[in-house]
Parts: C-alpha cells; structure tokens; sequence
C-alpha cells in the first residue's frame, strides 16, 4: 500500500502538465478573444480540410512504410544471436540521441539539388550514363521539397517507435508454441501466418500508435523537407500560436478535433487487438 | 486517500513553485543598486547583431544580457501576448510598433536614460508609426529587393516579375510570412502595401496561388542557406542581407524593382510590464553608441540610424546607393503601416487559403 504512494510525484506532473493543459486547450476552443462561449472556431473547420487531409494522408503513408521496414527487421533480429541484438539495438537507438532537428537539418544537405546524393549520383557517372542512353538531360534529382521527403522525414525520425515494440512483443514469444506449431507439421510460412503473426500484432499496435500520432501532428518536418508548401496540421496549429494569425482560439479548437479524430482512429484499431496487452491507447 | 495525497501534493507543487519565482523578481527589484546589476533580457531578430557586443555591454555595465530571437514581427508578437514570456527590449520593425502603441503594449521611454538618440538622423524621429517618438529608437533600417544568382539567370531582372517568370520554375524563394509574401504580389500588381481594398488583396493571394508551383520554398533566415549555396537562383530579401549572403557567394546580384518596394526600419521598444525598465533603456543607450553601432553595422550591413557610425563606415559603404538611398530611390519606397483589425483578418485567412492550395 505505501508503495503507492511513489507515483505520487507522476500523478502530481501529470496533474499539471498534461490533464490542466488539456482542460486549457478544450476551454480555448470554445471561447471567442472577447473570452464568451461560442461554437465558431468550430463552424470555420472546413476550410482546414485540405490541412486534415495532407496531414493523415502523409502519415498513413508513413506509418505503413514503418511497418513494412520495421516488421521485417525486428522479426530477424529477435532470431539472432544476443550480441547481433545488442549491436542492433544501439544501432537503432543511436540516431535518437540527436535532436530531431539537427537529424532532419542533415537529410536537408542530403536530399537538396546539389546535395550529398545528387553529388554523388553525378560523381559516379549515373546522370551522364541515364542521358547518353535516354538522350535525356538530366542533372539531378529532385527530391527536397516535395510530399515524399515530408514522409521520408517522418519514416527516419520515427522509425525506431515501429521497430522497438514489435521486436520486445516477438522476442517474448514463448518458443514452445513454436515448438507445437512445428510438431503438429506446420510449415515455415503457416507458423509463421497462425503462430508469430497474431501474437506479434500486440507489437504492431502500439507501433502504429508511436508512429502515427507524432507524425499525424508533427511540425517543421513540412517546412523544413517540404519547403513550406503543404500545410500541415502541426503548422496550421502553430501558425494560430506563432504566426501571423494569433489566434489561440482557433489553434485549440483544431488541436482538440485532430485529438478527437486519433483517439476515435485508435480506439477502431484496438478493437482488433482486444484482449491484449501493451496497447492501452485509451 | 491516494488521490488527496496527490492533489495535495499538487497544490504545495504549486505553492512553491509560484512562491519561489515571486521571490527571485523581488530579489533583482530591491536591490539594482548591489554588485549585481540584474538583468536585460532582450528579443531580437535572427541574424541580426555582433553579439560580441552583448559581451561589452555586460562588461561596460554589469548587467548580464539574456538574449532570444525570433524570425518574424508575428512570432514576436504570438509570444509577447502569451503572457508568459517576459522581455525588455523588443526589436519589431515599424508596422508592428504601431500594431503595439494602439493595443497598449509598449512602455513609454525615460529619454533621459538614452541620451545617444541624440545620434539618430533626424530624418528617422518622429516617424509616422511613433509619431511622437515615444517608445522607439531605431535600430536599423534598410530596403527589400530581390537576391538573385547570375550564373542561373541569364538576364538583369529590374522588377518583381521576376519572382513570377515560370523560366525559373523550382528555383524561387518566397517569404514564409503573409504581410511580407502578400506585400510583394501587391506591388507586382502596382497596388499599395497598406491598401485595405478586399479584392486588391484578393487578387494578390490569387497571384500567389498561381506562384506557388513555381516556388521552390517559403523560407524565413533558411534564405540564407539556400542561396549562399545555390541551391535557388532568386529570392527576395533585404539588402543588408544580401551584402552578408554576397560575402560567401560572389555571384549573387541585388535588384531594386521598379514597381517600388519596402523601406522599413526596426527599432528598440520596452514592453509594457517590464521587469527591468532602467536595464533596458541602458541597453537602448548602449546600442546607440558609436562603438556598438560600427561593430553591429559592419557585422550585419543594414544601414545603420546613427550620424557617427555613419561617419565612421568606410565611404565605399556609406556611399552605397542601396544602403543609403537619395531621394530619387526613396520616392520609390513605401513602408508598411499597421492594418485595421478586419484586414488584418482578411491577410490570415487569404494567407491560409495559400497555404492550403495545392503545388
């Protein structure tokens, strides 16, 4: 019974900086500057749709990107030898111990016109040999500011999230089920498609959750990968805190239906993982 | 009873908390006179100081500078009226001063406490966004034009049509920032910047929404980068940046478009509120000597408010036409003014329906 009262210090922060600025965020959304009560911030909300759409849309594709990359990869690696795993573990882990900005300030140098690939490319001969057979001319390629170096920002930034709880979920795997598929004279795929694939969904879950939801909301990624011309939530959101708008009111309001739309996303999903653990989004 | 505990500990958390930042405001207002002279905490502009001279301030007066910056008038302001964050001097440019004097944001200046605003060209007092001179002291000034490369544009560009030539496709910079983005597709149109005429600006976002496959990025201080290292042929930015980009890429060329373009200045005001009043007008003073302006000048290259740093400059800058127009250029100028409140409305949700269009 004491020992409950360890988490004290926890609930005490989570009282102050997440449930009060919570109830901030939900008292802004419906009030007006004057400070009454109105539904207006609401009733503009289609004009954001575009935002929304750009937003999810980016993120899906991210999120699903994740899961082919990092599915694949935490399954091998939970077969390998523990010091394979250790070595991968840290290497997986290491790209966070740098601030996400100055990560993603270095794909900028990487992907630009003149960046690190396209010097590269140019270096080994490839756009001269693509134009001497196509009769092209070609010089680069682009692929800073556009929509898919907005989800490449996205992949490599949250990459580890997908790969982490998939790999724990599958490492604890009991070996003895198995064991049983195999004597009971499933193959390779079958026990992989009945045995290692339902118990591993678990791990997938809460992946999705990790990546979806910072990359549903995340900002700068589109400013700084995408040049600034696909608004996404997170700007849209900033823009009304930060930017020529000023408008917290409305920030709020936007912020409060992008949190409705992931929980009702996310409680759609757990719905297929009921009854197991570690993904207790709601 | 766990829940009390917790709530209860919440409150005392808080307690202290409140308690504890009330006793160090106190702790610097009581005694300004001790060996510690406090504090001035100052916002500025990206880019936009020698902070060495931060250094000397400090060891000229003793008191410490904490320093921040912001990237735009509107960021400035989002976080002035977040009332949380707490400055003494505030470097916002010309409209966005009289934005604060009418919305009672600015403290009126001791000039007592700043007598090298004796220095200041008399040309820049008494300015129409501070008519009477009450809460500003330049800081610098300059003119906006267009940056371009010329190994990737062949031709010598004299207006804004230049941002707007699809010849240049994926290779135009744009201001990340709708009075700046807005105000050079007003003049493209031959319109005023400070026309409140709904469809003028109307049609300004249209041209905008037109211009938008052709941009490579909006981009704020990231102009920098990209076209020191051309990775853009063209962007629009202020002169005295480009000296500072021309610096590291000899190739870059400045034009002043004839459709006119902005003048602005951006001075040093002190909040309403704040903390460290006397602080702040001594870093005001401190700024407008001779010694910080030369170092500030020479750093940034903006055209600097002050007779003596101006005097002081060597002549091939100070002759300048660009850095210190004559009359002729300057009746090609205009600077912003504030905006009534509804257009101001109107630029936040023309500048969303931008930023929302497709590529």
């Amino acid at each position: 019974m004491k020992n409950k009262w360890l988490a004290a210090p926890y609930v005490v922060w989570m009282a102050l900086f997440v449930v009060a600025p919570l109830i901030l965020v939900v008292i802004f959304a419906f009030t007006d500057k004057a400070g009454g009560i109105t539904l207006d911030n609401f009733s503009n909300m289609a004009t954001y749709i575009p935002a929304f759409q750009h937003s999810f849309v980016l993120a899906i594709a991210a999120t699903v990107i994740c899961i082919l990359i990092g599915y694949p990869l935490a399954y091998f690696l939970s077969r390998e030898s523990l010091m394979v795993r250790k070595v991968a573990m840290m290497l997986i882990m290491l790209p966070m111990w740098m601030n996400f900005l100055l990560r993603t300030y270095a794909w900028m140098s990487i992907l630009d016109d003149n960046g690190l690939i396209n010097q590269f490319l140019a270096n080994i001969g490839f756009f001269n040999l693509i134009n001497s057979i196509f009769g092209t001319n070609l010089q680069y390629i682009h692929m800073i500011n556009t929509q898919g170096a907005i989800v490449l920002g996205m992949v490599y930034n949250f990459l580890p999230f997908m790969v982490l709880p998939i790999f724990s979920v599958i490492d604890k795997i009991d070996h003895r089920v198995i064991e049983a598929a195999q004597d009971l004279g499933a193959n390779g795929t079958m026990v992989f498609r009945k045995v290692i694939f339902p118990l591993s969904l678990p791990g997938v879950l809460s992946g999705v959750t990790m990546v979806f939801i910072p990359s549903v909301s995340t900002f700068a990624l589109s400013r700084l990968l995408g040049g600034g011309k696909t608004l996404l939530l997170g700007d849209l959101i900033e823009m009304q805190f930060l930017g020529n708008a000023y408008n917290p009111h409305l920030g709020s309001a936007i912020a409060l239906v992008m949190m409705v739309i992931v929980l009702v996303m996310m409680a759609i999903m757990n719905r297929f993982g009921e009854g197991e653990e570690g993904v207790a989004v709601l | 009873m766990k829940k009390s505990l917790a709530l209860l500990s919440a409150a005392a958390l808080t307690l202290g908390a409140l308690s504890g930042c009330g006793g160090t405001q106190s702790g610097t207002a009581d005694d300004p006179g001790a060996a510690d002279k406090g504090v001035v905490n100052v916002y500025n502009w990206g880019v936009y100081i020698d902070e060495s001279v931060l250094e000397d301030f400090t060891a000229e007066t003793g008191i410490k500078v904490v320093y921040d910056t912001f990237e735009s008038n509107e960021a400035m302001y989002g976080v002035l009226k977040n009332e949380g964050a707490s400055y003494d001097v505030v470097i916002p440019s010309d409209y966005m001063i009289s934005r604060m004097i009418e919305e009672d944001m600015l403290e009126p200046l001791n000039f007592d406490n700043i007598p090298n605003f004796e220095d200041v060209d008399p040309a820049l007092k008494n300015p129409d966004y501070d008519p009477e001179n009450l809460y500003s002291v330049p800081y610098m000034w300059g003119l906006l034009g267009v940056i371009y490369n010329t190994t990737m544009v062949d031709e010598t560009p004299t207006s804004w049509d230049i941002m707007f030539d699809e010849d240049y496709a994926g290779q135009i910079l744009m201001f990340n920032n709708s009075r700046d983005a807005i105000g050079i597709a007003l003049k493209e149109l031959g319109y005023s910047y400070n026309t409140t005429d709904e469809n003028q600006i109307k049609e300004a976002i249209d041209l905008l929404i037109e211009q938008k496959p052709l941009v490579q990025s909006y981009v704020m201080d990231d102009i920098f980068e990209k076209m020191q290292s051309g990775s853009a042929a063209i962007g629009a930015y202020y002169y005295g940046d480009f000296l500072t980009m021309q610096e590291v890429n000899p190739d870059l060329a400045f034009c002043l478009p004839e459709e006119g373009t902005n003048l602005y200045v951006d001075a040093m005001c002190i909040p309403k509120n704040a903390e460290n009043k006397e602080n702040a007008e001594a870093f005001i003073n401190y700024m407008c000597s001779t010694q910080a302006g030369l170092k500030n000048c020479e750093e940034i290259w903006y055209s600097t408010p002050l007779l003596s740093v101006r005097e002081e400059l060597d002549p091939e800058v100070s002759g300048d036409p660009y850095a210190y127009p004559d009359e002729s250029i300057l009746a090609q100028c205009e600077s912003f003014k504030n905006l009534p409140a509804d257009t101001l409305a109107l630029y936040d949700s023309e500048w969303t329906r931008l930023m929302l269009a497709s590529n």
